[in-house]
């Protein structure tokens, strides 16, 4: 038994490798600069993610791989992902430097937690195992909790903390207890192997159901669809806004990897079951994310509200994959790539709509309520156009990159027969429609409640302005990114 | 012999105190913590009946892990706890509720 160990192949998961790597040496070179030179901790930090983007991107091949005993799956999707999550942790680093800065909350803590949730989220979208699967998302989890409570003396923060913390615990247990009745059902923990059992009818159904409704709980909860969303508004509101921003950004892309691993690779046997639930969060998180929405005049739980609501959009794709008991490649390959395409947009939505909240935020002073936002365009027309470019993208309009997110998911809807759940997903758009105008109309017709000069450092001012304009180009050149995700599905499936 | 059913009853009605506890506690939050960590063992029972009973390995070693994560998260979770307490003075779980809207 001791003697056939074999060493697995460490190619595919060279990202990972890289990112564990320079964590542990950031921990050591954070403790031994000392405070004096802690922008030696942040340069390096983002150097570390860029250069793991780069190996991302190096060692991409366009082949799937099975490593560690078929523990871990380095595919194009992976790929794929895991470089966007690299992408978008190096923007909320730069977002939030000056914020986490003016509140004495940018120690090395948070550069070490960024980096190792990072490599949780990279480890979760590479998953091929229930093991692997849970580790990276605890990995991430823990550190999202320590997170939100970095503001140690602000009793919101730490609140936000405890519930987020809690909530977050439960939907680990349920999705374990979930992941036990599978392993009993099928007799195995890889997701290939799982498949493969459904496939053979030697699974016991009853259990496999049990099993699964557990994990499309913790699921749920993961990406914060009703009516698993208590914890979404709480934590964006009470954490300080550079955490909002991170939480709100890539953990999203890794909870869709996740969504796609289990239910697609792992249980797609079972979709005509899961589907059925995915249509109820769905629906329920349009509807009831749009509509809390209105009543926020905090723009941070207004924006934790909408992300609801997208994040029921990306479910409802989710859903769309198998017609009836028919499996046409084609619909999957669409269902699948417009779900990828919504989380990928919403990630740059979210990135700007955060970004700017941060921008108007200053030593002091959290820019966080609606009123905040009033005159915008007196105090600085080219970052109210860039956020009204947020806004009319988040509400659909066309056309920005969130129009043709949408345009696409409805259509796989409609095409998957789901008739009356796409109109119904129109209907609450239109509603969630009002409360992103309404902050395009303070900027624009209303007079600035506060008038101090916008103050940010060049390269926030430069990312934020790439990122207002790439909601704008994606949604008129929307194919490229849209064959990027279907090229990189296709080659996975 | 006892079988399988037997432990599968025995977790899920420990998972299900766990679950129950989270909603059901207004008091106290270590009482809460408490009931996360309930939930996870019931799940390790589950793990280590099906291992036993499939008589495969892998079932047991995902329980070391979940044990791991487990002391973990309680770390994290009482670290949070203490800051709570600090900030607010109690760690009555309805006396969360500055957040709302």
């Amino acid at each position: 038994m001791l003697n056939n160990f074999v060493m697995p192949d460490l190619y595919p998961a060279a990202p990972e490798l890289f990112l564990a790597t320079m964590a542990c040496v950031i921990l050591l070179v954070d403790l031994f600069a000392g405070p004096a030179r802690r922008w030696l901790t942040g340069s390096l930090t983002l150097l570390t993610l860029i250069g793991c983007a780069a190996v991302t991107f190096l060692t991409f091949d366009g082949t799937s791989s099975l490593t560690f005993a078929n523990m871990f799956i380095d595919d194009p999707v992976a790929d794929f992902l895991k470089f966007l999550v690299c992408i978008a942790v190096v923007v909320v680093l730069i977002y939030g430097r000056d914020y986490m800065a003016e509140r004495n909350l940018d120690k090395g803590e948070y550069y070490l937690l960024v980096l190792f949730a990072t490599l949780g989220m990279m480890v979760m979208i590479s998953a091929y195992n229930f093991l692997t699967l849970y580790l990276g998302l605890e990995m991430m989890s823990l550190s999202l909790y320590a997170m939100v409570a970095i503001d140690r003396d602000s009793p919101r923060a730490t609140e936000a903390a405890m519930k987020y913390f809690v909530l977050g615990a439960l939907a680990s247990g349920l999705l374990l207890y979930g992941m036990s009745m599978i392993y009993g059902a099928t007799g195995t923990l890889e997701l290939g192997l799982v498949a493969q059992a459904l496939q053979d009818g030697v699974a016991n159904r009853t259990i496999m159901v049990f099993g699964l409704v557990f994990l499309v709980a913790g699921i749920g909860f993961k990406l914060g669809v009703v009516p698993f969303h208590m914890w979404v508004p709480d934590v964006y509101h009470g954490a300080p806004t550079a955490v909002t921003l991170f939480i709100s950004s890539a953990p999203k892309l890794a909870a869709f990897a996740m969504a796609l691993r289990l239910l697609v690779s792992g249980l797609f046997g079972m979709a005509d079951q899961w589907q059925t639930m995915l249509m109820i969060m769905a629906v329920l998180s349009i509807g009831i994310g749009n509509l809390a929405a209105i009543a926020q005049q905090n723009i941070k739980r207004m924006l934790a509200y909408s992300g609801i609501s997208h994040m029921g959009f990306m479910l409802l794709a989710l859903m769309s994959g198998v017609v009836g008991r028919e499996t046409d490649p084609m619909a999957l390959v669409n269902a699948y790539s417009s779900a990828m395409y919504y989380s990928v947009a919403y990630v740059i939505m979210s990135l700007g709509a955060f970004g700017m909240v941060l921008l108007l935020s200053r030593a002091g002073y959290e820019a966080e309520n609606l009123e905040d936002f009033k005159g915008l365009n007196k105090r600085s027309p080219w970052f109210a156009l860039m956020m009204m470019v947020i806004m009319l993208s988040m509400a659909g309009i066309p056309f920005f990159v969130g129009f043709f997110a949408k345009f696409t998911v409805l259509l796989a809807a409609v095409a998957a027969e789901h008739v009356v759940v796409a109109v119904i997903a129109v209907m609450f758009s239109l509603v969630g429609a009002y409360y992103y105008l309404r902050v395009v109309k303070l900027m624009y017709f209303d007079a600035p409640v506060d008038s101090a000069p916008i103050r940010a450092s060049v390269d926030m001012k430069i990312l934020l302005s790439a990122n207002g304009l790439a909601v704008a180009l994606l949604g008129l050149f929307p194919n490229t990114l849209m064959m990027l995700c279907t090229a990189t599905l296709v080659r996975s499936l | 012999m006892i079988a399988l059913n037997h432990y599968l009853v025995l977790s899920g009605l420990l998972f299900a105190i766990g679950v129950v506890g989270i909603f059901l506690n207004r008091k106290n939050l270590i009482v809460l913590l408490m009931a996360i960590e309930l939930m996870l063992l019931a799940v390790n029972m589950n793990f280590v009946a099906f291992s036993h009973y499939l008589n495969d390995l892998a079932g047991q070693l995902f329980v070391f892990f979940i044990l791991t994560v487990a002391a973990a998260e309680s770390g994290i979770g009482l670290a949070i706890l203490v800051v709570l307490f600090r900030n607010l003075s109690t760690i009555d779980v309805d006396k969360l509720d500055s957040l709302k809207g």
